[in-house]
């Protein structure tokens, strides 16, 4: 098991190697001069010019900015941001848990939901249930959820008024804190209402974010179920006279897991581009919105740190769901 | 089993045409797909007929006029006005031509492209083959959209860098596809029988073996259509992709954003025709799958 | 009363052309101590009887019968819980392929302790030792080793031993083994019988054996149904059968089996294959690949003579 989580992370290694060329490649793709660019129309002094054209390496070779990237990046260290002069890598991390919580609760919508709707279907396939289950989960797999969530916004936040529409936690809270996830934090302060305020704000963009994962993880898992319930397997479990219940949960839920797992795991790709998405309707101050003010501030520095960063975790979590998936499947890990 | 027309016999073009047709008008799910989506493309071709209005037209008398089923709604705006008094409907016609054609040609260059790069990985294997799968595995190790924001944002904001940035990150599934077809392909027997009949590599890899990977293809295809059409809409959405005022279904959804609470109906019809849009794509792209390769249809 | 009775079952499947009969007017009893063998060609309906016995079959079939009864007790008229009492734990089960019958998720000990747990109940260390007496009595080498083995660690005979000790786990009355060594190398396959006939005898358990290889049947069984595209041609005892077939299909069967062929060049065939829904002939199902069928035989179905014990589904029986 440790072998192969060697072996996955050094196949990783090209790739991280690859996505730093990207993100270091990304200022100096700039058409024009990439500091006059990043001044936009408010123009800039010589001084400051050279100020920046030394801070940020451009006068020197190509190959030594790139090594000077690499070197710096394994320190932790992703320069500073334009806008607001704070390291880029603390401005991530700040915002980071407000991501990672949004993120996790869409993906815990997503299963809670998803899961059970596509064994349901699975089990009644070609009955009303199956045909609603697909037809539900086939309008949220092509949902544009921007939309979804002005639409829930509309809905919930300004016509019943039952949701806030923006932010993670009412201002009357103050919490510190330790995860940086306002829902534990809330929690381990012992703070109710705080919490209740966090699930709150958290509840619809979380849904929004989640629709989409809750669709694919449906489909899939019917497909899965569908075709694990044909297996002899299966057959052998019902004649062992065991309920159906264990049977389909147990037995036949327990395979179909194995390609749930690898869905579940391309997911988070998905969580991440929506949470762009997401969080700019919502206002949420996770990366997604913070990514998206450094494109349109031409923050380059935020940028090409931000996108290093989220490719990092994107490369971490398929690395998890490879190691799951070798946990769930025998076949893999023997 | 499928429904065949007698008139043809087996093996043949025609036959083939007749055996899928059979299988894909089996579900009606794919048919009503297909006809809609022939629908919005006959609306998108023939849009300056069909619009009631000039979409970019302001009327000033008429900033925000509900739809028709209101009170205060009129004939004139069937889905009423914007803030600046455009006619909804006309724009999301009008829209429908930019959606779709930039949507269709971002399949065309990405499978292009995507078909090249998937071939000569597939058939060559080697180092070079390393070197594409490495390249489209660092592509996707960036969130899609994340990628295309960044794209469009070096490339600076508008249509033609939308598309590119589009099209780049769909790049690696056709890429995967191919190759995976064309090494399930190679060592078959028609291909050693057609490089012992002397075909150099070229033919090789786009008259032997591309026709025969070609199913998989074509269902990914209208996979990134429907991916597309989303994709540009969250392009416009964010302000990155078409510029105003072009009428483009994210942008006016944009645009809309601010009268949300007053003018639910500027809103809630652009994100509608492009829910319903991709979902019929999707529901098309379904059938497809099921009709162009059994082997597919669990997944 | 016998241990397990069935009479009149008729098996139908829903299909997209309409109904397809699998079984029709199946009857059998066996009593414990008994080995019966239902013999056939693959798609004449031998394992369909069993199955649609165990309730195993999709929800696509309609079962129906005059009399079905294990121990008395109608399994038609069971409940789910009730007959999922008997199933597994009474009469139970092993199937075709052995390999693809063990869920590969689950080892094997957790497989075997499933059905301990199910049935039998007992502390966990009681259900471990009761685990690893059973597969030494199946003949597994090493089972302290391999009650923590995945079955795709085993081959296709370990993986058969493995579902025979599942399935006498709880000393079942009555062990249904469809087409058991099928899937196996020759080698194998004659170990696999031989255990599963000790097993008959030191159990007394009553056993029904699926096959298609008459030479199977002749080494192992007491009685034989003969069956055919759903329908059972000939019930005999293995002696009386292999002496003096009644039907032309148990006599075609025969003589495929090399010992029978003498110093012929090739083993003689039966042409033809078992129609299928679409495919079903008027008159006798066999007639279009029986040496002796007549115009009589192709125009009216077969019924066994009241005063034949061997219930033959012929005209002219041999």
């Amino acid at each position: 098991m440790i072998k192969f989580i060697f072996i996955k992370l050094a196949q990783l290694i090209p790739t991280f190697i690859g996505v730093t060329i990207v993100a270091f490649s990304f200022i100096r793709l700039l058409p024009g001069d990439p500091i006059l660019l990043m001044a936009g129309e408010r123009g800039i002094s010589a001084e400051r010019y050279a100020v920046l054209e030394a801070q940020l390496g451009f006068d020197r070779p190509l190959i030594a900015q790139y090594f000077d990237f690499i070197g710096n990046l394994l320190q932790g260290d992703l320069g500073t941001s334009l806008v607001t002069h704070a390291p880029v890598m603390s401005e991530f991390m700040n915002r980071f848990p407000a991501t990672l919580e949004l993120s996790l609760f869409a993906l815990l919508f997503a299963v809670i939901v998803g899961l059970p709707a596509g064994v349901l279907a699975a089990t009644r396939r070609g009955t009303f249930i199956d045909h609603s289950v697909m037809g539900v989960s086939l309008t949220g797999y092509s949902m544009p959820i921007f939309w979804w969530g002005l639409l829930l916004i509309m809905l919930f936040s300004s016509t019943l008024g039952w949701t806030p529409v923006s932010g993670r936690i009412s201002y009357l809270y103050f919490i510190e804190p330790v995860t940086g996830l306002l829902t534990i934090d809330t929690l381990l302060a012992g703070n109710w209402d705080a919490f209740r305020s966090a699930l709150h704000y958290l509840i619809l963009p979380g849904i929004v974010l989640g629709t989409i994962p809750m669709a694919v993880i449906a489909r899939q898992t019917r497909s899965s179920m569908l075709e694990v319930l044909g297996e002899d397997y299966v057959r052998t479990a019902r004649a062992k006279g065991l309920s159906s219940f264990r049977v389909i949960m147990v037995h036949a839920l327990r395979n179909a897991l194995i390609t749930v797992v690898t869905v579940i795991g391309l997911q988070v790709g998905v969580l991440l581009a929506g949470a762009i998405l997401t969080e700019t309707i919502f206002s949420w101050p996770g990366i997604g919105k913070w990514m998206i003010d450094a494109i349109s501030r031409r923050d380059y520095p935020a940028v090409q740190g931000g996108l290093v960063l989220i490719a990092f975790i994107v490369m971490l979590v398929n690395l998890l769901v490879d190691v799951a998936y070798g946990v769930i499947n025998p076949r893999i890990r023997h | 089993m499928t429904t065949l027309s007698p008139s043809a016999a087996p093996g043949t073009l025609r036959y083939q045409l007749a055996e899928f047709w059979g299988s894909f008008s089996a579900s009606r799910g794919a048919l009503v797909g297909l006809l809609f989506i022939t629908f919005i493309l006959l609306i998108a071709l023939f849009a300056p007929w069909v619009a009631p209005h000039d979409p970019a037209l302001q009327n000033r008398d008429a900033f925000l006029v509900p739809p028709v089923w209101h009170a205060e709604g009129s004939w004139r705006y069937v889905l009423g006005t914007d803030a600046v008094g455009r006619d909804v409907l006309s724009r999301l016609i009008h829209g429908a031509r930019f959606s779709l054609s930039i949507s269709a040609m971002v399949v065309v260059l990405s499978m292009a492209v995507g078909i090249f790069l998937g071939l000569l990985a597939g058939y060559f294997r080697g180092w070079l083959e390393t070197v594409i799968t490495r390249l489209m595995d660092v592509v996707l190790a960036f969130p899609s959209l994340l990628l295309a924001l960044g794209l469009v944002a070096v490339l600076s904001p508008g249509l033609t860098s939308a598309m590119i940035a589009i099209a780049l990150v769909q790049l690696p599934y056709f890429v995967r596809l191919t190759r995976a077809a064309v090494i399930g392909e190679k060592d078959r027997e028609y291909v050693t029988a057609s490089r012992l009949a002397g075909a150099g590599h070229g033919r090789l890899m786009f008259n032997t073996l591309l026709p025969n990977c070609m199913a998989p293809l074509i269902v990914q295809a209208t996979l990134s259509f429907s991916t597309a059409i989303l994709d540009i809409a969250a392009l416009g959405f964010l302000g990155m992709g078409v510029q105003p005022p072009t009428p483009e279904w994210g942008a006016m959804l944009a645009n809309a954003r601010e009268f949300m609470g007053s003018a639910y109906w500027a809103v809630t019809f652009p994100g509608l025709v492009i829910l319903l849009t991709v979902l019929m794509i999707n529901l098309m792209g379904d059938g497809l799958r099921d009709a162009l390769d059994p082997k597919l249809k669990r997944s | 009363m016998a241990l397990l009775e069935i009479e009149g079952l008729d098996v139908r499947f829903r299909t997209s052309t309409g109904l397809f009969p699998a079984v029709e007017d199946a009857s059998l009893s066996v009593d414990e101590g008994d080995v019966l063998s239902i013999v056939g060609e693959s798609g004449s309906g031998k394992s369909v009887s069993m199955l649609a016995t165990m309730g195993l079959l999709p929800w696509t079939a309609e079962i129906s019968a005059t009399r079905m009864a294990f121990d008395g007790q109608d399994l038609r008229r069971l409940s789910p819980r009730q007959r999922r009492k008997i199933i597994g734990g009474e009469m139970s089960m092993i199937f075709q392929e052995p390999m693809s019958s063990l869920n590969p998720c689950f080892t094997v000990g957790t497989q075997i302790d499933e059905m301990l747990k199910q049935h039998r109940g007992g502390s966990r260390k009681q259900r471990r030792e009761r685990t690893l007496e059973l597969l030494t009595q199946v003949g597994i080498p090493d089972p302290e080793k391999r009650i923590g083995a995945y079955p795709h660690q085993l081959s296709g005979g370990m993986s058969q031993r493995v579902m025979i000790a599942m399935a006498i786990s709880c000393n079942p009355r009555l062990l249904i083994a469809d087409e058991p060594t099928t899937a196996l190398d020759v080698t194998i396959q004659a170990q696999i019988l031989e255990l599963l006939l000790e097993l008959q005898r030191d159990n007394d358990m009553a056993l029904i054996l699926i096959t298609h290889d008459m030479g199977v049947v002749a080494e192992t069984a007491q009685r034989v149904i003969v069956q055919y595209a759903g329908r059972q041609v000939e019930h005999q005892d293995v002696k009386a059968l292999f002496a003096h077939s009644r039907h032309p299909y148990t006599e075609a069967l025969l003589s495929a089996l090399p010992e029978r062929a003498g110093d012929q060049q090739r083993l003689p065939t039966i042409p033809g294959v078992v129609p299928g829904q679409h495919n079903r002939p008027e008159g006798c199902l066999f007639n279009p690949r029986c040496r002796y069928a007549t115009e009589h035989c192709r125009q009216v179905a077969p019924k066994a003579e009241a005063d034949d014990p061997a219930r033959t589904l012929c005209h002219y029986p041999l």
